[in-house]
């Protein structure tokens, strides 16, 4: 019977591809797994935009509920609506949205199109990169309000958030720099085309005013490059000796400012033609790496705080009347209204109603908690259930989650910067460098004084590390690309280098190494029969609670049948009629006052059909697939530590996996959390956090290298390093060896710039550069780098180990759940 | 040979043409999304199915005068 059910395959939907289940919603002929993919499709339907299915097949996006009703009233107050617009004249508006759903190219086709489904878009252009719609809209005609809710209607709905509203400074930042690489290699061309005569042979019988017009000529097109597009390696470098250490951007400088003057001494004094080709070639080279280092993922933001999770406005109320208000201004003594679902956005009083407070993101703890009127409210807790009014007691910037933020703003970013590889070496390189030039200097001075100064400018000019500069960007870039390839997202280019000395691994428990919102669920009593099944799965229907979320998730193929009498008690449990009979379900004590607490920490739900007590389910932690496999891997080259902002009733499973049970923590606030990693970091150990949760945030901003693990990378994710795919998690351990291999290619070419200097210096220190091996010297060098780092790291991610990963996994998850099951 | 003066004079602003498209290129925002223009060409103009049939009938009265006029 079970087989025949499973040959009969069901129906997928036509909108976003699912599963449509036993009972399809059928329109049109078409089957749609729900009412909400359905409505998306009649309403494109009608509006003749189903074109929308023919680019890829199943392109929409599924919503399990429409909750968007009241979420963007707060885009009425002008105020807010104001900082939002790009662009703002008479009626017309411009504006961005961040839509984190756009996916492929029929959601470019239909956002672009969505003038025809409101005649007040004039125009809407998508940014694919960044998943950002930019939309023309007329605002006497739609308000954007209405724009937002159109969106949400197609299921693109747009995330606006506090932070966004302030993140618009940052845009121009690669706009400058491509800028400075057109220029750049506009001058290095023509530079180029006009010292070719140099290059060949018998150019000293070129006529002289030929000789003094192509050096000005060079002059002047060196100028532009040396002041506006080298401008920032001269800042860097002028900042870092005012603070009394030295970058790569040091000896950089020091090459460019003894090939600028140099050449242009040669040039007015007619000795030579100087070396302008080296100088735009260098930093047009070094521009070509820097920016290679900065493409990194700009649809992902690594920098998200509080203000990104907490909503823009809130309903305030004044007089009776819900007004809505910026968070921002809320104050010390007003009241609010909280809705189901929504957030609390300041520590406060319950003054009406009966809170049921998710505290999940905030401490871990995945259970709510029941609060009464009078009890006091943290800041960042979900309400799940009614309607409830609280008492403002704290600003928003004081309360206790924000502050956890607060008070670490500006600590750690520029200390981290020094300690990269490339500027510990560049400290000695430095040295080295002068210390040889002025070998030579000396040398020259003592034998023929006239070859001095030129054998000193020589070194300086050849040493200029420009490979060296370039390959650790090019390495370390391109690792950072193959690692997002494979499902983790570095913030930085940096951070792959980083990753290289971690000693430490910390794993935050809930949502981390366990998965966040599947449980694993078993039943004690009584067989259940069909007709239980179905009673618990219809009863759990109506409840927001998340262990009846768990277990109406876990009885997927069940139908559920209506309910009458329904009835929620808050912390207790929901009761209701189901085919005439009394079901219970909830704790213990709501069950029955007979029966006693079971004394085990695990969460356990009971059940009763009229009256009688059937059992109960038990519900625990489902870990995720491959965490044993990486707890061993990672076990013998890394300390391992867990901590939990949850009761240890998982203990017992979590000794199994992992060797050390004082490396394991239970009952940990983010404060602790963050005192725990800063003690490591006391003991020198160089830590990596992996957590989830705002309740890690502190934690992941003080470790060396903290790993924000999302199952939607787009999604919110607390400020990190690096963004990881809850799918990719068992691959952890490969990261770090990519992240070690790239090391030692950095290390490699660094060894293969030495040799190039080392032939340059041979020249150079004999007083006997000429122009064109300087400038031959520097692309060959460059070149060779790049394309060394560049095909070596691509190795690595072709080689058969990596191709295994996608093998690997599938067999792994096979074997992972046949030990998840000796596990408990 | 002072005509290479001239030449270089040329190349200069025909090279500088080229740097002030491709500035002009990145202020416009062309380098943003390397992704959505390859897209976005193979979409149809898109046309409503309404106005498809108005189109084709009044294309086809069009001809319709024709023939009679021959």
């Amino acid at each position: 019977m079970a087989k025949m059910q499973q040959d009969t395959k069901n129906e997928i939907c036509v909108h976003c591809g699912d599963d449509c289940g036993k009972h399809p919603v059928m329109w049109d002929d078409k089957a749609f797994c729900c009412n909400g993919c359905s409505t998306v499709y009649q309403l494109l339907h009608e509006n003749e935009l189903c074109t929308y299915y023919d680019f890829e097949s199943n392109p929409g996006i599924k919503v399990e509920s429409a909750k968007y009703k009241e979420k963007f009233a707060f885009l009425d107050e002008a105020e807010i609506a104001e900082q939002l617009y790009d662009f703002s004249e008479g009626d017309i508006r411009k504006i961005s949205l961040y839509i984190p759903a756009i996916h492929c190219s029929s959601c470019i086709w239909l956002l672009e199109n969505l003038s025809i489904l409101n005649k007040g878009v004039l125009k809407s252009m998508v940014n694919f990169v960044k998943k950002e719609v930019s939309i023309t809209f007329n605002s006497d005609q739609i308000s954007i309000r209405a724009l937002a809710e159109l969106l949400s209607s197609i299921h693109y709905i747009p995330e606006i958030t506090l932070d966004k509203l302030q993140e618009k400074q940052n845009k121009d930042v690669n706009k400058k720099l491509l800028y400075k690489i057109g220029i750049a290699g506009f001058c290095f061309g023509n530079i180029m085309l006009l010292s070719l005569p140099e290059y060949v042979p018998g150019s000293e019988y070129l006529e002289s005013h030929f000789k003094d017009f192509f050096g000005m000529m060079n002059f002047f097109l060196v100028l532009p490059v040396f002041l506006y597009s080298g401008s920032d390696y001269l800042k860097s470098a002028f900042k870092a000796v005012k603070h009394r250490f030295i970058n790569i951007d040091v000896p950089i400088t020091l090459g460019i400012l003894t090939l600028f003057f140099q050449s242009s001494f040669e040039i007015f004094t007619g000795t030579g033609s100087g070396y302008m080709d080296s100088l735009t070639g260098l930093i047009f080279f070094l521009l070509i790496g820097k920016w290679y280092q900065n493409r990194t993922y700009q649809a992902l933001s690594f920098e998200r705080d509080y203000r990104s999770y907490f909503p823009v406005a809130v309903s305030k109320m004044e007089a009776g009347e819900e007004v809505s208000i910026p968070i921002e201004k809320l104050k010390k003594g007003d009241i609010i209204l909280i809705r189901n679902q929504e957030l609390i956005p300041a520590d406060s009083i319950l003054t009406k109603g009966d809170a049921q407070i998710d505290y999940s993101f905030v401490t871990g703890e995945s259970n709510p908690v029941f609060k009464e009127a009078g009890d006091q409210i943290f800041a960042g807790g979900k309400q799940m259930g009614s309607s409830i009014e609280l008492t403002i007691e704290k600003d928003v910037v004081q309360s206790r989650l924000t502050q956890l933020w607060n008070q670490f703003e500006d600590e750690n970013r520029e200390a981290s910067r020094l300690h990269s590889m490339i500027d510990r070496i560049s400290k000695y390189f430095t040295a080295i460098i002068i210390a040889i030039g002025a070998f030579a200097g000396i040398y020259w001075m003592m034998n023929d004084v006239s070859k001095a100064v030129f054998a000193f400018t020589s070194v300086l000019i050849v040493a200029c590390p420009c490979a060296l500069a370039l390959s650790a960007p090019f390495a370390l870039g391109n690792t950072m690309r193959l690692m997002g390839r494979l499902g983790i997202y570095l913030k930085g280019s940096d951070v792959a280098e980083k990753l290289n000395s971690i000693t430490t691994i910390v794993f935050d428990k809930t949502g981390t190494i366990t998965q966040a919102d599947e449980m694993k669920i078993s039943f004690k009593g009584d067989q259940l029969t069909d007709e239980d099944i179905v009673a618990v799965k219809s009863l759990t229907r109506h409840s927001t609670h998340i262990l009846s979320a768990s277990l109406y998730e876990h009885f997927k193929d069940i139908t559920p049948e209506t309910v009458e009498n329904y009835q929620e008690l808050p912390s207790m449990g929901i009761s209701g009629r189901v085919n005439n009979r009394d079901i219970k379900l909830g704790s213990a004590k709501f069950i029955s006052e007979g029966i006693a607490e079971s004394k085990s920490l695990t969460t356990e739900v009971y059940l009763s059909v009229d009256g009688n007590i059937k059992g109960h389910f038990t519900l625990s932690n489902q870990y995720r697939s491959g965490l044993s496999e990486l707890i061993d891997s990672l076990s013998s080259k890394y300390d391992l530590h867990v901590i939990s902002g949850d009761n240890d009733s998982e203990k017992e499973n979590l000794l199994k996996l992992f060797p050390d049970a004082s490396n394991i923590k239970f009952d940990q606030s983010p404060n602790d959390k963050l005192n725990y990693i800063n003690r490591l970091k006391q003991k020198n150990k160089n830590v990596l956090m992996i957590g989830d949760g705002l309740n890690d945030a502190g934690a992941l901003k003080s470790s060396d290298v903290g790993i924000s693990i999302a199952d939607d990378v787009y999604h919110f994710s607390p400020a990190c390093d690096a963004i990881l795919e809850s799918s990719k998690f068992s691959q952890l351990a490969r990261f770090l060896s990519i992240s070690k291999k790239s090391i030692w290619i950095v290390k490699i070419s660094f060894v293969l710039s030495f040799l190039y200097n080392f032939v340059g210096l041979y020249f150079a220190v004999q007083g006997v550069l000429s122009p064109i091996v300087a400038a031959l010297l520097m692309p060959i060098s460059s070149v060779s780098i790049v394309a060394f780092t560049t095909v070596t790291t691509n190795m690595i991610a072709k080689s058969k180990e990596f191709e295994n990963i996608s093998k690997n996994n599938n067999e792994l998850t096979a074997i992972i759940k046949a030990k998840s099951v000796q596990l408990n | 040979m002072s005509v290479l003066f001239v030449l270089i004079g040329v190349s200069m602003l025909v090279a500088g043409g080229f740097l002030v498209g491709f500035l002009w290129a990145v202020k416009k925002g062309q380098y943003d999304d390397s992704y959505s223009p390859s897209v976005r060409i193979l979409f149809d103009d898109h046309e409503k199915e309404t106005q498809k049939v108005e189109r084709e009938q009044t294309e086809k009265e069009k001809t319709t005068k024709k023939n009679h006029k021959s």
